[in-house]
C-alpha cells in the first residue's frame, strides 16, 4: 500500500491579496506625504484593528456588543502606562513592544469582564456590555490616579537610544510601526476564521441549540472569542496610545463604542473585509466629514438608518453583489439604472442639506450673519425663497428618485432571476 | 427621621419615574422581542414637545398632548422602518432603534438647539407638597405646603427645628406614575384588547389565525410605549432639566432595570426600577467612605492608606455606578433576574 501525496494548489488569488494589502500599506505614506494624510492613515490602521476586533464579536460571534470602546479604551490606558514605565526605566522592553502590553490588557479585562458578559446572548448580552461600558466610565472618573482625570495621561514615546535609526520621533516611523502591526493583527484574524474555534463561533452565533446539542459549550466558545477580540482590541488601543501619547477617558465612552457599531455594521459585518472598509469611513468621517458640516452626526444617523432597513450586509454586501452581477456579465445592464439613482438621489440630498444646514446656521451661529455658502451657493436663511427653493429641489429629486428606483428594483429583480436560473442550470449539469 | 422620609420618598418618585421609561421597554420588548434603544430618546422627545406644546396651550394639556405626538411618531417609526427589518432577526431590530437614537438626539439638537432649555412645571407644582417640621421638643409634625419662616425657626436657642419640604413636582410624579401602573395593569387584564395584547405575547400565530392583525398590534404597542416614554418625558423634563444629555442619563439606568428585574416582567421592571431609584438617592445622601468609617470605627489607617483614592472614595461618588454593580451581582446569582422567567 503507498499513500498518495496530494499537494495542494497554491492559492494564488490569497496571495496576491495580501501582497497588494502589505503593498498598499507601505506605499500609501508615499503616495499622500502632507502631515494631515499620515495622521490619517496611522489613524486608519489603529481603527482597522479595532473594527475587525469588534467584528469577530458582531459578524462572527453575533454578539452585538455596545462596550467595545472598554477593551481598545482600557488597552490604551495600560499602554500609556506601560511607556511611562518604560521611560523611568522601571519596565525593559523597547518601544515597539508597548502595544502589546495593551493587547494583554485588553485581553485580560476582556477575561475578567466577559465572564459575567458572554454569560448571555443575543439582546441580553446588548444590555450587559452597555451597562459595563457605563461602570469602567464612570470609575474613570472616580480614580484620577490610573485614568488621569479630566486631563488624561500622557506619554513620550521618543525614549531609549535609537535602534537602526528608529525613534518613533517622525509620525512616518510611528506609521510604519501601525501599518505593521495592522499587517499582521490583520493575517491572525483572518486566520482565526479558519481555525476550529473560529467555525464555531460561526455555528453558535447560527444555532446554538445545535451547538449545544452537538457537545459544545456556547458560552464558553463565546467567552474565548471575546478574549481573543479583547486582545486585538487591546492592541489598538495600544498603537493609539503610542500615536497621540495622550489617552483622555473619553477612550472608554459609550461614543466610541457606538462608532464601533456603527461603522463595523456600515462596512459589512457578514464579510471579513467589511470592517476594513468602515474603519476607513470612520476615520474619514471623524477627521474630514466632522469639519465639513456640522450636521455630519445627523447624516450618520441617516445613512445607518437606510443601511439596516435595505442593504443590512453593509458597503461590503452591496459589493460582493455587484461582482456577482458582473460575474455574470450583466453589470453594464444597471448603468443607467445606477447612474439615474446617483444623480437623482444628489439632487433630494442638495436640497435636504441645504434645509439642513440653513436650520443649523439658524440655531447655532445666527449671530454670524444669515448668509451661509453650501456648495458654492449662497443662502439666505432667512429668505423665505431660498427655503422654498430648497425645498422644492428636495421633493423633486425625491419624486425623480422614486422613479429611478423602481426601474432599477426591477431590473434588478430580472437580474437576480437570471442569475439563479444559470446557476441552476449549472447545478444541474 | 426626616430626612430618612424625605430621602425615602425621593427615591420612591425616582424609582417611579424609572417604572415608567422601563414599562413602556418592558412590553415592547415582551411583545416583539425588540429591545428599543430609543426609548430614553422618546423620553427626551417628550420633554421638549412637552416644552413647546406648554409654551402654547399651558402645562396641563401639554401633558397629554406631547403623549400623544411622541406615540404618533413612535407608531410612525414601527409602521416604516422597524416592520422592514422585523425579518431579519433581533440584533437589525436592535440596531435600528440604535440608529434612531442617534437621530433623535441630532434632530432634537437641531430644532431646540444644544443648551438646556427652562421648562418649568404650572405654578401649582413649583413649591413643596408638604414640609416635614421636626421640632425637638414637639417632635415630628407635617404640613400640606409651604410651612411659614416662623414655624421653622425657633425662639429659644436650645429649640432646634428642622424644616424638610418635599418638592410637589416630585409628588405629582409619583402620582402620575401610580395612575398610569393601575391604568395599565387594567388595560391589560380588563380590556377585550389587552387580552388579545397578553396573547399575542405568547402565541402570535394562534392569535393571528384568529383575525386579529398581529402587526397592527405591535404597531400600537410600539406607539403606546412611546407614549409612556413620551409622558415620563414631560414630568421628567420639567422636574429635572430638559437637554439633549437627558437621554443618555437615563437610558443605560432604564436597561439595567429591565435586565435586573427580569427581561420582559413588568412586576420585575417595578421592583428593580423603585430599589435602583431608592438605592441611589440614598447613596448620594451619604459621604461616608471606607476610610472614613474605618476611623470612625476606631482603626488606624496609615497615611498613604489614606490618600488611597479607592479608600477615599465617599459613598456618594461611588452613586452613579452602583446600577451596575448590581447589574453584575445579579447576573452572576441569579441570571433571569430579580422575577423573571426566561433565561438566556
Amino acid at each position: 500500500m503507498t499513500t498518495q501525496k496530494i499537494s495542494k494548489p497554491v492559492n494564488v488569488g490569497r496571495w496576491v491579496t495580501w501582497g497588494l494589502f502589505a503593498l498598499v500599506l507601505a506605499v500609501a505614506p508615499l503616495m499622500f506625504t502632507s502631515g494631515l494624510a499620515l495622521t490619517v492613515l496611522s489613524q486608519m490602521g489603529i481603527a482597522i484593528i479595532a473594527c475587525l476586533s469588534y467584528n469577530m464579536l458582531l459578524g462572527q460571534g453575533g454578539m452585538l456588543s455596545f462596550g467595545h470602546a472598554v477593551y481598545t479604551g482600557l488597552g490604551a490606558f495600560l499602554a500609556i502606562h506601560a511607556l511611562n514605565a518604560v521611560s523611568s526605566g522601571a519596565l525593559p522592553i523597547p518601544v515597539s513592544a508597548v502595544p502589546i502590553v495593551g493587547g494583554l490588557a485588553g485581553m485580560g479585562f476582556a477575561a475578567l469582564f466577559g465572564y459575567v458578559t458572554t454569560r448571555k446572548a443575543g439582546t441580553t448580552f446588548a444590555m450587559i456590555t452597555l451597562g459595563m461600558g457605563e461602570l469602567v466610565f464612570a470609575m474613570s472618573l472616580m480614580i484620577p490616579e490610573f485614568f488621569g482625570g479630566e486631563g488624561g495621561v500622557s506619554g513620550n514615546r521618543v525614549i531609549g537610544s535609537a535602534f537602526m535609526g528608529i525613534t518613533y520621533g517622525p509620525a512616518i516611523q510611528v506609521y510604519y510601526l501601525i501599518a505593521v502591526y495592522t499587517f499582521i493583527s490583520v493575517v491572525a484574524m483572518f486566520a482565526f476564521t479558519r481555525t476550529p474555534l473560529g467555525r464555531m463561533l460561526n455555528a453558535v452565533r447560527d444555532n446554538p441549540e445545535r451547538v449545544e446539542f452537538v457537545g459544545y459549550n456556547t458560552q464558553r466558545v463565546r467567552y474565548t472569542a471575546f478574549i481573543i477580540a479583547g486582545f486585538f482590541a487591546g492592541i489598538s488601543g495600544g498603537l493609539g496610545a503610542l500615536n497621540f501619547e495622550i489617552v483622555t477617558a473619553e477612550v472608554v465612552h459609550a461614543a466610541r463604542s457606538g462608532a464601533y457599531l456603527l461603522f463595523t455594521f456600515l462596512g459589512g459585518a457578514t464579510f471579513f473585509f467589511g470592517p476594513i472598509i468602515g474603519a476607513i469611513l470612520m476615520v474619514l468621517a471623524f477627521v474630514l466629514f466632522s469639519e465639513f458640516t456640522k450636521a455630519w452626526l445627523l447624516y450618520l444617523g441617516l445613512i445607518f438608518l437606510f443601511m439596516v432597513m435595505y442593504a443590512p450586509g453593509g458597503i461590503a454586501s452591496l459589493i460582493m453583489m455587484n461582482l456577482r452581477v458582473a460575474s455574470f456579465g450583466k453589470l453594464r445592464q444597471l448603468l443607467v439604472s445606477y447612474l439615474a439613482l446617483t444623480v437623482t438621489g444628489l439632487i433630494a440630498l442638495a436640497g435636504a442639506g441645504a434645509m439642513v444646514e440653513m436650520i443649523y446656521h439658524l440655531q447655532l451661529s445666527s449671530s454670524q450673519g444669515s448668509e451661509i455658502v453650501f456648495m458654492g451657493v449662497t443662502l439666505n436663511t432667512t429668505g423665505l425663497d431660498h427655503w422654498l427653493a430648497a425645498a422644492l429641489i428636495m421633493s423633486v429629486g425625491l419624486g425623480l428618485f422614486e422613479v429611478a428606483r423602481r426601474r432599477f428594483a426591477r431590473e434588478w429583480e430580472e437580474i437576480q432571476a437570471f442569475i439563479e436560473k444559470q446557476t441552476n442550470k449549472e447545478d444541474a449539469q | 427621621m426626616e430626612f430618612f422620609i424625605i430621602s425615602m420618598l425621593n427615591g420612591l418618585s425616582y424609582g417611579l419615574l424609572l417604572f415608567m421609561l422601563s414599562s413602556g421597554l418592558t412590553l415592547i420588548f415582551s411583545m416583539m422581542g425588540v429591545l428599543n434603544f430609543a426609548h430614553a430618546s422618546f423620553y427626551m422627545l417628550g420633554a421638549y414637545v412637552g416644552y413647546t406644546v406648554s409654551r402654547f396651550v399651558g402645562f396641563w394639556p401639554a401633558l397629554i398632548i406631547a403623549p400623544l405626538i411622541v406615540a404618533a411618531f413612535g407608531a410612525l417609526f414601527e409602521r416604516v422602518c422597524l416592520r422592514k427589518v422585523h425579518k431579519f432577526g433581533h440584533v437589525p431590530e436592535l440596531l435600528i432603534t440604535f440608529g434612531l437614537s442617534y437621530v433623535i438626539l441630532e434632530l432634537v439638537q437641531l430644532i431646540w438647539g444644544r443648551i438646556a432649555l427652562e421648562f418649568r412645571p404650572p405654578e401649582m407644582l413649583q413649591g413643596p407638597a408638604f414640609t416635614l417640621i421636626n421640632h425637638s421638643i414637639n417632635g415630628l409634625s407635617i404640613l400640606w405646603g409651604v410651612a411659614p419662616a416662623e414655624l421653622c425657626s425657633a425662639a429659644d436657642v436650645a429649640v432646634r427645628v428642622v424644616c424638610s419640604p418635599f418638592p410637589a413636582t416630585r409628588g405629582f410624579m409619583m402620582l402620575v406614575a401610580l395612575v398610569m401602573l393601575v391604568g395599565v395593569w387594567l388595560l391589560l387584564t380588563r380590556t377585550r384588547i389587552g387580552l388579545v395584547i397578553q396573547s399575542a405575547l405568547t402565541h402570535p400565530d394562534a392569535v393571528e389565525s384568529l383575525g386579529h392583525n398581529v402587526p397592527r398590534i405591535f404597531m400600537l404597542v410600539f406607539g403606546a410605549g412611546a407614549g409612556l416614554a413620551g409622558l415620563a418625558g414631560v414630568i421628567g423634563g420639567s422636574t429635572f432639566l430638559t437637554e439633549p444629555a437627558m437621554a443618555a442619563t437615563v437610558g443605560s439606568v432604564i436597561f439595567v432595570v429591565v435586565v435586573v428585574g427580569g427581561m420582559g416582567s413588568l412586576s420585575g421592571a417595578f421592583l428593580a426600577s423603585v430599589l435602583i431609584g431608592v438605592i441611589q438617592t440614598f447613596a448620594i445622601a451619604f459621604d461616608y467612605s471606607v476610610g472614613s468609617v474605618a476611623q470612625q470605627l476606631g482603626l488606624h489607617l496609615s497615611d498613604a492608606a489614606r490618600n488611597n483614592s479607592f479608600v477615599k472614595l465617599t459613598l456618594s461618588q461611588v452613586a452613579p455606578i452602583l446600577p451596575y454593580l448590581f447589574l453584575v451581582l445579579i447576573l452572576i446569582f441569579r441570571p433571569k433576574g430579580l422575577l423573571g422567567t426566561r433565561e438566556g
